[in-house]
């Protein structure tokens, strides 16, 4: 199983998916069925994607991390002090929850929700950022820099810091600085300075770019604490490592509650993290459909959205080649959701590759179906979801009509997994925006008025 | 003397035009002098204008940057000008108008900085091709490493152009050759660990990059980020083999146009000649 995928571009299926890449098409073969192990791809290559499009300045310092992630992975004593973490402070493993109400609107098929918003923090997004946060140590690096969208992932990273005694600096563009002020005082309260970004379009991908900008500038004692499994290898490699945790619990909790494989996997794309860590831990098995959900934003026939791999083309962005929001001359096109933490122009390139090999299916979900199935999940099961994770809810209701369109008899035997990446209290005003629930004279409404997404 | 480090000169059988520049300076004796100007800022026509004004007052060589969305390794001087011709209209394929206007007036070699991505969305070979149909010399890529530079290694051979790899304070000895030996026409020296914009003093890394670039086989090495005056140029011209000057031109421009840049040119190429006897 723990076979190395090949990383160059060399064996046959690889191969096509180098040239689909160099020719910007992407070829519908089917699963890598039989085909060499998917799982635990050592980067800096997946197929064509990956690698290393960044400043000499940076290498060393990439070359730095990839040699002391290596190194830690093997040292029982850094493995035990992630389990350790893992299981006393994030609160893992994290549950696997039958959602039996909700499943009704999903043709009748048996639904289980892998509970990453009861980690502490409320996402997926601790994982990583305690994984990272003690390689920084192992480098001797006293700080640590992040760029956040709505703020979940800085939010993490200045917990790591606090837990961790190292400095945190969080880039976060100046609108959603605005937008997120509570968000913005979370990581301030935890001892993060957050520094506004008003260059370009003072976003997320302006964040990140301000954050090499500083790393460039301090990589002696600093450690990029990059928040997804994007960027410059071993970056997407290492990101997914630490998340592989999800994937590894969900498997073993279906088979332990149900007694098989789940028919398909669900979950909510932004750069990629938290779908690559439960993923991954069914690649390997053939029988198991999954599916990545963008954000489709207004919808993908609008331009506003993001969805990168469906709408996108081949490119270089933030230190990796992917499929990327680009137009004709190479310039990277904002992206637009209502979910933040999904609105970012590029993608991780294992997605990249896994999409063209068409071992995983991505699609768009819009702004509209995601609140359809938020609303849907808070009713049914009492569980108010992150927008983002509310993405793959959406596409679990597809998979599941699809899966009882296919079989009708056979629907209530038919099992999909959807990772639920974050609880949605940082969503209330959105949603509460979104669902016409504020009241005329309260201050979100008023922002509300100013055609902004709270 | 072959104009090439890494022996592939003769696949291309052409002379590099940025050594041959920086070789006519080094016949009189000094530094050659490289300004840098973002294309379409404030407008295609000055940048041409200006192109040929920096020519005529000192610069040997002319780099010219596409605007791009997301430039990591400028700072804010640069990254406004870059923003604004963007939001102007600015279109990649200008550049070659630039690079063309300018080759067409002067002898100065004229290279093109740009990040990666929008070579790709055109096509390495198309890229490299219109650049060399324009005149231009070769490309600067700040974003781009030889480990990565399959496409563009063989662009470069077929079309004849330079292609000027980044080396950094940061860089192995092992990076330091296996870079010196993709480069062709000048190995461009990184002076500090950061992004470009001015600074009061040049860091006293920059001198060490240099002399390991040079020990690591590069004939011609250029010093840039954060060379902003004429005394900045005197002292880097005592030990580099080129000065690289960005931000304070694109504050020239910005402030005085390209009366301020030829000015500013006249003044930098005052601080090119090297002291010693
Ligand atoms: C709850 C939640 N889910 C998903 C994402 C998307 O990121 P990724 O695709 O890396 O999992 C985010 C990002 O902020 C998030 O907060």
């Amino acid at each position: 199983m723990v076979r190395l995928m090949v990383d160059a571009p060399a064996a046959g299926s690889d191969e096509s998916a180098v040239d689909a890449f160099l020719q910007g098409g992407r070829p519908q073969e089917p699963t890598a069925q039989g085909g060499p192990s998917l799982r635990h791809a050592p980067g800096p290559y997946f197929g064509g994607y990956g690698g290393r499009w960044m400043p000499e300045s940076l290498i060393a310092a990439l070359d730095e991390l990839e040699d002391t992630f290596e190194k830690a992975k093997a040292d029982p004593e850094f493995t035990a002090q992630i389990a350790d973490l893992n299981k006393n402070y994030s609160g893992r493993p994290s549950l696997l929850t039958e959602a039996k109400r909700f499943a009704e609107h999903a043709g009748g098929v048996r639904i289980f929700l892998k509970r990453e918003d009861l980690n502490h923090t409320g996402s997926h997004k601790i994982n990583n950022v305690l994984g990272q946060a003690l390689l920084a140590k192992r480098m001797g690096k006293t700080r640590v820099i992040a760029e956040t969208g709505a703020g979940q992932h800085g939010v993490a990273s200045a917990t790591a810091a606090a837990l961790l005694g190292l400095e945190c600096v969080v880039y976060m563009g100046a609108e959603d600085c605005r937008r997120q002020s509570l968000n913005v005082a979370r990581m301030e309260l935890l001892g993060a300075t957050v520094i506004p970004v008003t260059n370009g379009s003072q976003t997320l991908k302006d964040a990140i770019n301000e954050a090499l900008r500083d790393w460039v500038a301090n990589v002696g004692n600093t450690h990029y604490l990059l928040g997804t499994a994007a960027g410059a290898h071993p970056f997407p490699a290492m990101v997914r490592y630490f998340h592989e945790v999800i994937g590894e619990e969900a498997r073993a909790q279906i088979l332990d509650q149900t007694g098989r494989l789940p028919d398909a996997v669900c979950a909510c794309i932004g750069g990629g993290s938290n779908a690559i860590g439960i993923f991954h831990g069914f690649l390997d098995d053939a029988s198991v459909k999954i599916y990545g959900f963008e954000a489709g934003g207004e919808g993908v026939e609008t331009g506003r959205h993001a969805a990168t791999i469906t709408l996108g083309k081949p490119g270089v962005l933030h230190g990796a080649r992917s499929y990327l929001m680009q137009d004709d001359d190479g310039q990277t096109i904002e992206s637009h959701s209502i979910s933040a933490g999904l609105d970012y122009p590029g993608v991780g390139p294992e997605h990249s590759y896994l999409a063209d090999i068409g071992r995983v299916r991505y699609e768009p979900i819009t702004d509209s179906e995601a609140m359809e199935a938020f609303r849907l999940l808070c009713r049914t099961e009492g569980i108010i979801p992150a927008i983002e994770s509310a993405h793959a809810l959406a596409g679990a209701i597809k998979v599941g009509q699809r899966l009882a369109a296919e079989d009708a008899g056979a629907a209530s035997e038919k099992i999909v997994i959807v990772n639920l990446s974050g609880r949605g209290d940082k969503d209330v005003a959105t949603a509460a925006e979104w669902f016409d629930l504020l009241d005329e004279d309260s201050p979100e409404a008023e922002i509300a008025k100013e055609g902004e997404q709270l | 003397m072959s104009t090439s480090q890494d022996g592939t000169q003769n696949a291309a059988q052409h002379a590099s035009k940025s050594a041959a520049a920086i070789d006519r300076a080094r016949a009189q004796g000094r530094a050659a002098l490289i300004g840098y100007l973002p294309a379409g800022y404030p407008s295609v026509a000055d940048t041409i204008a200006a192109g040929i004004a920096l020519a005529e007052n000192g610069a040997d060589l002319i780099e010219i940057g596409i605007p791009y969305s997301d430039p990591v390794m400028d700072g804010q001087v640069i990254q406004a000008a870059t923003t604004e011709a963007l939001a102007k209209g600015f279109r990649v394929p200008e550049v070659f108008d630039v690079v063309r206007g300018i080759t067409s007036k002067t002898d100065a070699a004229v290279l093109v900085m740009t990040y990666w991505n929008p070579v790709v969305r055109m096509g390495v070979d198309e890229f490299s091709r219109r650049l060399a149909e324009a005149g231009g010399a070769g490309l600067i890529t700040p974003d781009l490493i030889p480990d990565e530079a399959a496409e563009w290694m063989a662009a470069s051979d077929k079309y004849g152009l330079d292609r000027v790899f980044l080396v950094a304070p940061s860089s192995s000895p092992e990076r330091m050759k296996r870079t010196v030996d993709a480069s062709r026409g000048f190995v461009y020296a990184v002076s500090i660990m950061g992004v470009t914009g001015a600074r009061a003093s040049v860091s006293s890394a920059a001198k060490s990059v240099v002399a390991a670039a040079h020990a690591a086989g590069a004939e011609r090495v250029c010093v840039g980020l954060g060379v902003s005056n004429a005394g900045h140029v005197r002292e880097i011209a005592e030990y580099a083999d080129g000065v690289i000057v960005g931000t304070a031109l694109v504050a020239a421009i910005r402030d005085g146009g390209v009366d301020a840049v030829a000015s500013l040119t006249k003044d930098l190429s005052t601080g090119l000649t090297k002291e010693e006897a």
